[in-house]
């Protein structure tokens, strides 16, 4: 049983002649313990897609399941949460500025019904790799990376199997982004979590994902593995032509 | 004739700590070229951008012996007096759209907004000029965006429009801070050409702050890597990969690639020395 299967989702926004269908009957799985990419330019509905399936979306239309559980409109159950998680793509906006660490984290644990939450706080805090002494400060008391994690370490607390990453380190140095790929990477290793990742770097994609699929205009113009995109044998011209935009810069260095 | 030439640049910000040097000591000078700037967050590099156009807010103060604009030494004006720089003659293009772009404005009133200013033109022509900018940033349907609100642009598009507006006064210099990180490859390319046309038929100069090595690698004549306030290194830019800095070397190892596939991507190891040794000398 693959983790997500989505078939024919149609997403839109506004209605009549400002209405835009921001994803059109799109379908695809990902299978358990699996990281899936979805790639394509802004405005091709890829974050839509994750948005879709945490019921961010207030409009959509087609089949979404999780787990083999069907989803409907935009009410998700405590199940749900409790098995997909997400992390969004800037951890500057998606922490509140007024809460500490430990607040963020333990409400978040409270919401999940876990109990010892002192006990777990550190947990988390020591499996995203920052340790005790980062739990009472506040958000603009830690860097871009710090924050990442703590984003990931609140997506973890719920203990989920599947996590959606949107673009989770396009808002960081490469040297930070690298270190949170190589934490993601663990994670999956350690829990055999689900990614379902959003990203518009090839190249990170390429680095974390089994398959991908490459997006434009709200539709997937084809899913390819990770070898397929390493050997840029696409079939589409237009996922070619994302692919050579992509390493044209790379064969220099 | 150089354009720009800056001297011995310092910006401090007094804490209770004592005085914190983001920038310390950089000097270079820039041509009719496109001269790159990377580093990571924190490395002083956007600092630099805004010091030039005297844009630090207090207490932050701005040192150096001088920063020349043709000559011109724009520590000496009066603030009134930059204000014909900025925008007019030296350019800036900020980082995040969706803090330097007004909410409660519509696209074209932001756009022609400044382009009016300067009086001399109609709202018409100015409208014409904007829909032509728009068009040049590869933005589909401009008539539209024209009359929307910057919260219904993505982000790639927000980022565009702000590139139309700043490229609207022709200006002499272009200082642009990270202007395709938001921005998708495919997308990221048409921009770079726009402003690599700009530069050259224009014969402009740009300074492009990013902390993507492989763009600035590719797309600048010249790069300068910045750490902690400091020019580390000084190359060609497409001799990049020959860079001799262990801090340059450790940022190229840390990015993910498609033709070397890795298990785990390597970590950058910092050492003390680099924060403290001088900045290196413009050649």
């Amino acid at each position: 049983m693959s983790a997500i299967t989505i078939r024919n989702l149609e997403v839109w926004f506004g209605v009549d002649e400002n209405r835009v269908n921001a994803v059109k009957s799109v379908s695809f799985a990902v299978d358990r313990g699996e990281s899936f990419g979805l790639v394509g330019e802004s405005g091709s509905g890829k974050s839509t897609i994750l948005k879709a399936i945490t019921g961010l979306a207030p409009t959509w239309h087609g089949e979404i399941f999780v787990d083999g559980k069907t989803l409907n409109g935009t009410q998700r159950s405590k199940d749900f949460f409790k098995t997909v998680q997400m992390v969004f793509q800037d951890p500057y906006a998606s922490l509140h500025p007024r809460h500490t660490v430990d607040q963020v984290l333990s409400e978040t644990l409270y919401l999940h019904q876990v109990q010892d939450i002192d006990v777990r706080v550190i947990k988390l805090l020591t499996d995203v790799g920052l340790g005790s002494k980062f739990r009472f400060r506040y958000p603009h008391q830690l860097s871009g990376g710090q924050r990442q994690r703590v984003a990931i370490a609140r997506a973890l607390a719920g203990e989920p199997d599947i996590l959606l990453l949107d673009e989770p380190t396009s808002a960081l140095d490469v040297s930070v982004q690298a270190e949170i790929l190589n934490l993601l990477t663990d994670l999956q290793e350690e829990r055999n979590l689900t990614y379902l990742m959003v990203s518009h770097d090839l190249p990170v994609i390429g680095h974390m994902c089994n398959r991908l699929a490459v997006m434009k205009d709200g539709e997937i113009l084809e899913v390819m593995s990770v070898e397929d995109l390493r050997q840029g044998s696409a079939n589409h011209s237009y996922s070619k032509s994302l692919i050579t935009a992509s390493s044209a810069s790379l064969s220099s260095i | 004739m150089d354009l720009l030439s800056v001297q011995n640049l310092w910006v401090k910000f007094p804490t209770r700590q004592g005085i914190f040097d983001a920038v310390s000591g950089i000097s270079f000078n820039l041509g009719r070229e496109r001269l790159g700037i990377v580093g990571e967050s924190g490395s002083g590099k956007s600092m630099t951008g805004r010091a030039i156009l005297r844009l630090i807010q207090k207490p932050g103060r701005i040192e150096a012996d001088h920063i020349k604009l043709q000559g011109e030494n724009l520590l000496d004006l009066a603030e009134a007096q930059m204000r014909s720089v900025r925008g007019q003659k030296i350019s800036m293009i900020m980082q995040d759209p969706k803090f330097s772009l007004n909410p409660v404005m519509t696209i074209g009133d932001q756009i022609t907004e400044a382009f009016l200013l300067k009086g001399s033109t109609t709202k018409a022509e100015a409208w014409a000029k904007s829909i032509s900018m728009l068009e040049a940033v590869s933005i589909r349907d401009p008539e539209r965006v024209m009359r929307a609100y910057p919260h219904e642009m993505s982000g790639g598009m927000g980022q565009r429009v702000m590139i139309a507006m700043m490229l609207m006064p022709d200006p002499k210099i272009l200082i642009a801070d990270e202007p395709t990180s938001a921005l998708d490859v495919s997308v990221q390319r048409q921009v770079l050409d726009i402003m690599d046309g700009l530069v050259k038929e224009r014969g402009m100069g740009l300074i492009f702050i990013s902390h993507d090595l492989n763009l600035v690698s590719e797309f600048c004549d010249r790069v300068l890597i910045m750490y902690a306030g400091r020019i580390v290194e000084i190359c060609e830019a497409n001799k990049l990969h020959q860079a001799k800095h262990a801090y340059t070397k450790g940022l190229l190892n840390s990015l993910p690639r498609l033709d070397r596939p890795r298990k785990r991507l390597d970590v950058l190891t910092r050492e003390d020395i680099w924060a403290k040794t001088d900045s290196l000398r413009s050649l």
